[in-house]
C-alpha cells in the first residue's frame, strides 16, 4: 500500500470516529473488495481440479460429456471447500425448485386448462401420494365436459416434483409429440394441466376419459444437476391399481439428457407401438 | 397371546400382532399416512411393552399377512431352519433383545441363528431397541459372501462404484469408474443403473465395464441394474455380468408390481450359476428400502419397517452376494425428515444382518424433503460404527441419473480411515500395486486422479 493511500485511509478512519465522515455503508474501505464471484455461474464441466493430472486433455474431453462431479480433487479424504460450497448451492437451487409453480403464461401459451388433484398444498402433496392420484367428483365432471372422450391417446402435463422441469421442456416436447402422432394419424385427446399430480393420476385419467393409451409428462424430483428433468409415463389400458411394470417410461428429458424434441419423436413412436400391440411396460416388445 | 396392557393410567387393547408391530414403531410418516401409527407417546410405549412379552413363536406363527395369501410370507417361513427356530421359539422378544446384546452371545452364535427368525421377529426385536442397541447388536454380526471376490470379511469395508450417466454414455460412466477406483471405491462392484431398460443397453454398459476391469485386472464384480429379466436375456446373449440385480419388497403384491417372484429369482440364480462371469456361490444383488410397498399401495396394512424385515426374509432364500438398503430414496411420505431416515437406516441394517444378509447401506436423500447433507452423513457414520458391509461411491454424492444424494468416493476413503478398515483383500492388493493406497488403507498422493487410467 502506498503512503498517500495509507494517509487517506487513516484520515478517513479518524474522521469517521470523530463522527463527521461518510455513512459506514458507503465506506470504500468496506466496499473496495467488490463482490465474491458467482460460484453457480462457473461451468465445472470445463474445470479440472486435480493438481497434476496424468492425462488432463482426455479427462477434460470426457468430463465435458457428463454433469457428474468428477476431477474435483480432495482435502485429505474430504472435499475441497469450493466443491462443498458448489454442492450446497446446487442443493439449495433444487430444493427451491420443488416449491415453485408452473408459470400460468406457459400454460396459456400451450393452450392447457388446469385442474388439481385432491391435494390442496405442497406439503399435503408431498406426504399424501394417494391424494395426488385422485380427483374430486367436480374435477371428474370438468374433465369429461372439457375433453374429447375415448381418444386413442390422452396426453396431459403435471408439475409433479419440479415445476421448473415443465417450464423448461414443455414448449419443445409437447409439439414434438403431437407432430409425431399426427404423422401416424393417431386420434389424440384434449391436453390439459394437472396441479399436484403423481404418476398414478394417469390411471384415474384413463378411467375418466376412456383413453386407450394415457401419457403424463411430469416433472421429476430435482437432482443437483438436473432440476429440469421431465419424464413421460405411458400406459395402455390404465386403471387405478395397475402394476408399475405395465408402464413404459421415457425419463431424463432435459437439455443435458435426452433433449425434448428428440424425446417427443421417440414418445410418439412408442405410443404408436403401444396402440399396435395393445400393451405397455414389460409386455411391450 | 396377551395384547392388552395398562400404562400411565390408560388401558390399551391392541387388535392383533400387526397392530402391535405398527404401534410399537418410532414415528414414521408412512405409518401416519396409512393411519396405523400410535396416537400418543404412551400408546407407542404400551405397544413396545406388549411386544416385549410376545414370543418368537407368536410372531412366527401369526405372520402379518397369512401364509396361504402371500408368497413373501411363505418364503420367510419356508426359509427357516427348524432346529435353530425351535431353540429360540419360546423366547420372548424382550429376552431375544437381551440375548443378542449379551456378551456371552458370540458372532458365531448369531451366525448359527440366521435362519431362526422371520421378518416379523427381526422387526419385533428391532422395535424394542434404541439407536445404540441397533448399532451395537449389528456390530456383532458378520456376513461374508463371495461372487468373483469376497465381501464382508472382518476388518474390511467395501464400496459399490456407482457412476451413472444421464445418457448411458459408456465413456463418462468409465471416467467416473476410473476416478472412483482411484479413491478405493469399487471393491463391492462396479454397478451402473441404466436409463434405458434394454438388453442391448445392458450389454453395452457391461462390455464397457468389463473392458476396464479386464484391462487393468481389477478384482471386483460387474453389474448393470436394469430389470432382472433384461439382465437375464443379456446374460444369455453373453454379456459379462458377474451377478444379477433386482429390487424386492415385503409383500407379494409389491413384488408383482416390480415384476418379480420366487420362481423368477430361482431361475435367475440358476442361470447365473451357469452363465455369470463369476465363480459364486452368491450371484444375486438385491435392493430394498422402507416404504416401497406403501408408495405403490401394496402394503396390506402392515407397517413399512415390518415389511422391510419381511423383504429380508424373502431375499435370504436366494443367498444374495449383496443387499443394499436405500431407505430415504422415496421421499417425505415414507420418511419425513432426517431423524426418521437415520432411525430407519439403523433398523434396516440391524434387521438385515440378524436375518443373515450381507447388508450394505445407502443412507440417502432426495431434494423434496427437509433431510440435509448433515443428516445423511450422521446416518453414514453411525452405520459405519454398526459395521455395514459396504456403501455406494457416487461422485461427490450426486447421482446425475437417479437425482438423489448418496455416499461419495470421499466418504468411502474417510469411512475406512475412521474405522481402520481396509478394502476387500484382493482389491487392497491391487490398490497397492497401482500405487493408490498404502498397506494401512490410506490413500497415496496419487489417489484421486482417474486420468492415470486414460490411455
Amino acid at each position: 500500500m502506498n503512503e498517500a493511500l495509507l494517509k487517506e485511509l487513516v484520515s478517513r478512519v479518524v474522521s469517521e470516529v470523530m463522527g463527521d465522515g461518510p455513512e459506514p455503508a458507503s465506506s470504500p474501505a468496506c466496499a473496495s473488495g467488490g463482490e465474491v464471484p458467482d460460484l453457480s455461474a462457473i461451468d465445472f464441466q470445463r474445470v479440472l481440479g486435480i493438481p497434476e493430472p496424468a492425462n488432463p486433455d482426455e479427462y477434460l474431453r470426457i468430463k465435458g460429456r457428463t454433469g457428474a462431479r468428477l476431477g474435483v480433487w480432495r482435502a485429505g479424504p474430504r472435499y475441497r471447500t469450493e466443491t462443498l460450497m458448489r454442492f450446497r448451492a446446487d442443493h439449495a437451487a433444487a430444493m427451491d425448485a420443488v416449491f415453485t409453480d408452473v408459470p400460468q403464461e406457459l400454460l396459456d401459451r400451450m393452450g392447457l386448462f388446469t385442474v388439481s388433484t385432491r391435494c390442496q398444498s405442497k406439503d399435503e402433496y408431498l406426504t399424501r401420494p394417494d391424494l395426488g392420484r385422485q380427483f374430486t367428483d367436480e374435477t371428474v365432471a370438468e374433465l369429461k365436459s372439457k375433453c374429447k372422450l375415448n381418444p386413442d391417446v390422452q396426453i396431459f402435463v403435471s408439475d409433479g416434483l419440479s415445476s421448473t422441469a415443465v417450464a423448461a421442456n414443455l414448449a419443445d416436447l409437447l409439439p414434438a409429440i403431437m407432430q409425431g402422432l399426427s404423422l401416424n394419424h393417431v386420434n389424440v385427446g384434449t391436453p390439459f394441466f394437472v396441479k399436484y399430480g403423481r404418476v398414478g393420476s394417469e390411471d384415474a385419467v384413463s378411467e375418466i376419459l376412456g383413453s386407450k393409451v394415457t401419457v403424463v409428462l411430469l416433472g421429476e424430483r430435482p437432482g443437483l444437476v438436473s432440476s429440469e428433468s421431465l419424464s413421460a409415463y405411458m400406459v395402455y389400458g390404465g386403471y387405478p391399481g395397475i402394476p408399475e411394470a405395465n408402464r413404459t417410461v421415457v425419463s431424463n428429458i432435459h437439455q443435458g439428457g435426452t433433449n425434448p424434441v428428440e424425446a417427443g419423436a421417440h414418445i410418439a413412436e412408442l405410443i404408436t407401438l403401444m396402440l399396435q400391440q395393445k400393451a405397455s411396460g414389460l409386455d411391450l416388445k | 397371546m396377551k395384547l392388552k396392557t395398562t400404562l400411565n393410567g390408560k388401558t390399551f387393547q391392541f387388535k392383533d400382532i400387526k397392530d402391535v408391530l405398527a404401534k410399537a414403531n418410532e414415528p414414521k410418516s408412512a405409518d401416519r399416512f396409512q393411519g396405523i401409527a400410535a396416537e400418543t407417546a404412551t400408546e407407542r410405549v404400551a405397544a413396545k411393552i406388549v411386544l416385549s412379552e410376545l414370543t418368537v413363536a407368536d410372531l412366527t406363527e401369526n405372520p402379518t399377512i397369512p401364509y396361504e395369501d402371500d408368497e413373501v410370507t411363505r418364503v420367510n417361513i419356508d426359509g427357516l431352519n427348524l432346529r435353530a427356530y425351535n431353540e429360540k421359539k419360546n423366547m420372548t422378544i424382550g429376552q431375544l433383545r437381551e440375548w443378542i446384546l449379551d456378551h456371552k452371545t458370540t458372532s458365531e452364535d448369531l451366525d448359527r441363528s440366521t435362519r431362526a427368525f422371520t421378518g416379523e421377529v427381526a422387526a419385533g426385536v428391532a422395535k424394542l431397541m434404541s439407536a445404540m442397541d441397533l448399532v451395537y447388536g449389528a456390530s456383532k454380526i458378520r456376513r461374508v459372501t463371495r461372487c468373483r471376490t469376497t465381501l464382508g470379511l472382518p476388518g474390511t469395508l467395501s464400496f459399490r462404484c456407482q457412476t451413472n450417466s444421464s445418457t448411458d454414455d459408456p465413456e463418462s460412466i468409465l471416467l467416473g469408474i476410473m476416478e472412483g477406483v482411484s479413491y478405493g471405491s469399487g471393491d463391492a462392484c462396479l454397478g451402473i443403473n441404466p436409463v434405458e431398460d434394454s438388453v442391448e443397453g445392458t450389454r453395452r454398459i457391461a462390455d464397457a465395464l468389463y473392458k476396464f476391469m479386464d484391462g487393468f485386472q481389477v478384482p471386483t464384480q460387474i453389474t448393470v441394474l436394469s430389470h432382472i429379466t433384461t439382465q437375464m436375456e443379456s446374460l444369455r446373449r453373453g454379456a459379462p455380468l458377474s451377478m444379477l440385480f433386482q429390487s424386492i419388497a415385503g409383500t407379494q403384491a409389491a413384488n408383482e408390481n416390480f415384476g418379480v417372484n420366487r420362481a423368477l429369482l430361482t431361475e435367475a440364480y440358476d442361470l447365473a450359476q451357469h452363465e455369470a462371469y463369476s465363480a459364486g456361490p452368491n450371484y444375486l444383488y438385491f435392493e430394498t428400502g422402507q416404504g416401497s410397498e406403501v408408495s405403490i399401495g401394496a402394503d396390506c396394512g402392515v407397517d413399512e419397517m415390518t415389511l422391510e424385515a419381511r423383504t429380508y426374509g424373502f431375499g435370504r432364500y436366494f443367498r444374495p452376494f449383496m443387499v443394499n438398503n436405500v431407505s430415504g430414496f422415496i421421499g417425505p411420505e415414507t420418511l419425513y425428515d432426517g431423524k426418521e431416515m437415520i432411525r430407519a437406516n439403523l433398523e434396516d441394517h440391524f434387521m438385515g444382518k440378524l436375518i443373515g444378509l450381507p447388508m450394505g447401506m445407502a443412507p440417502c436423500y432426495t431434494n423434496h424433503t427437509s433431510i440435509t447433507q448433515d443428516d445423511q452423513e450422521m446416518a453414514t457414520i453411525l452405520l459405519n460404527a454398526a459395521g455395514a458391509n459396504y456403501y455406494m461411491g457416487v461422485p461427490v454424492g450426486d447421482d446425475v441419473m437417479l437425482s438423489y444424494q448418496d455416499t461419495s468416493f470421499h466418504d468411502d476413503a474417510a469411512l475406512r480411515e475412521l474405522s481402520h478398515r481396509l478394502p476387500a483383500p484382493e482389491f487392497h492388493q491391487w490398490m497397492m500395486k497401482m500405487g493408490l493406497m498404502d498397506e494401512k488403507g490410506i490413500l497415496t498422493p496419487k489417489a484421486g486422479d482417474g486420468s492415470i487410467f486414460l490411455r
